[in-house]
């Protein structure tokens, strides 16, 4: 039933927000920590374990499959109501400031693909990875 | 007339939410078979049409969240609200290939802490330039270039002034809805086109609607590999920004 993948991805999400949320009161932050990403391994690895088992049918997993295909317009409409007005009437600095975030971001993409590749390249990974890594971030620093 | 639409629009406004959006879609993906022969991705138009409606909301209305202030579309912000959006995200990780993950969760580990540094590091020089200098203000600005949820958090950890803390709740917005509009046009430029570099521009961006947006309108598939590292950022920007990078800041303008 359809109603089934529905409610494992809700007691996923559920589950994930919820630690995230623990997590978040233990270190002191106020703010979840990961609970979206926490969740997101939940139903993954629920998700494998349930098709090894042969338990997901197709009705099943049209449940959560929904709500993944849902999604893009579900962006759309968070798009329709983000505070552009308050962006673009930040001022001159704030604008400069998310600009230049958003480059540096951009650009530093290609580079730390790069030490991912070498990573999966390398068999003896942990020491050839820890020299680039280290690297690159202090250099940034 | 108007007094009764608002009356069905009020009782069913996810209804209305999806009706609107799902119209909103379709304009868009007319739009771009059309004019652009596909090559600007319908979900692209589609965010920017969205964030084009957010604007006119935000001129008619003078609130802050975009086009859900007018009453008669106020469906559109359940629909994009958090609880729907973070059920949907969660929802794309059934597609994942754990070992892909595997492979890529270092270099999104060391994205994660890359991205916190070089955004905070970039609104600390451009505030630098625009003449404060004292480490509070320069904290809190730099922490809204990492997001516009670690900005204010941070600021008012260190006593930052309100005026400060909206500067970098604007800086974090210009970062969010940048990220949302560039990313489908950097990416072929960035190699943003495999599962390995979209978890490392999650880690980097961080910005959970930029890079949520930004990814389904570059390649759905990429979605959730990004959403994952990017799930971390604002908790991770939230617990640096009035710790460690405001000693830093402390020790280098005090």
């Amino acid at each position: 039933m359809i109603i089934y993948g529905v409610a494992l991805l809700s007691v996923c999400t559920l589950t994930g927000i919820a630690i995230g949320q623990m997590l978040g009161k233990l270190i002191g932050v106020p703010a979840n920590v990961g609970g979206v990403g926490i969740a997101m391994i939940l139903l993954i690895l629920a998700g494998t374990y349930l098709k090894k088992r042969d338990l997901l049918n197709i009705k099943t997993e049209q449940g959560v499959e929904f709500w993944s295909a849902i999604y893009i317009p579900i962006v759309v409409a968070m798009a329709a109501k983000q505070n552009v007005m308050g962006a673009l009437t930040g001022g001159p600095m704030a604008i400069t400031a998310g600009i230049f975030a958003v480059v540096c971001g951009f650009l530093l993409v290609p580079v730390l693909s790069r030490i991912g590749n070498d990573e999966s390249s390398e068999t003896t990974k942990a020491v050839s990875v820890e020299t680039p890594s280290t690297t690159t971030s202090s250099s940034v620093r | 007339m108007y007094e009764s639409l608002l009356v069905v629009s009020n009782k069913y406004s996810l209804v209305m939410g999806f009706a609107v959006i799902g119209l909103t879609m379709w304009l868009s993906y007319w739009v771009s078979g059309r004019f652009t022969k596909g090559r600007v991705h319908g979900s692209a138009i589609a965010i920017m049409l969205g964030l084009f409606l957010a604007y006119l909301g935000g001129v008619f209305t003078g609130g802050e969240k975009g086009i859900v202030d007018l009453p008669l579309l106020s469906g559109i912000g359940i629909l994009g609200g958090s609880m729907l959006r973070d059920f949907a995200i969660v929802a794309t990780g059934f597609g994942v290939d754990i070992d892909e993950l595997k492979r890529a969760g270092k270099a999104g580990v060391i994205a994660l802490f890359m991205g916190i540094f070089s955004s905070f590091i970039a609104g600390v020089s451009i505030a630098l330039a625009f003449g404060y200098t004292d480490a509070v203000s320069l904290t809190t600005i730099g922490a809204g270039a990492v997001t516009y949820i670690v900005g204010p958090v941070t600021g008012a950890a260190i006593g930052a002034s309100s005026e400060v803390m909206a500067l970098s709740i604007a800086a974090g917005l210009v970062k969010s809805i940048l990220v949302m509009i560039l990313t489908p046009f950097v990416a072929p430029y960035i190699g943003l086109n495999n599962s390995r570099s979209a978890v490392i521009f999650g880690g980097l961006m961080g910005t959970s609607s930029g890079v949520a947006a930004g990814l389904a309108a570059t390649d759905p598939k990429l979605v959730p590999y990004g959403c994952l590292t990017a799930a971390f950022y604002t908790a991770l920007g939230c617990l640096l920004g009035p710790s460690l990078l405001f000693i830093l800041m402390r020790g280098m303008f005090a």
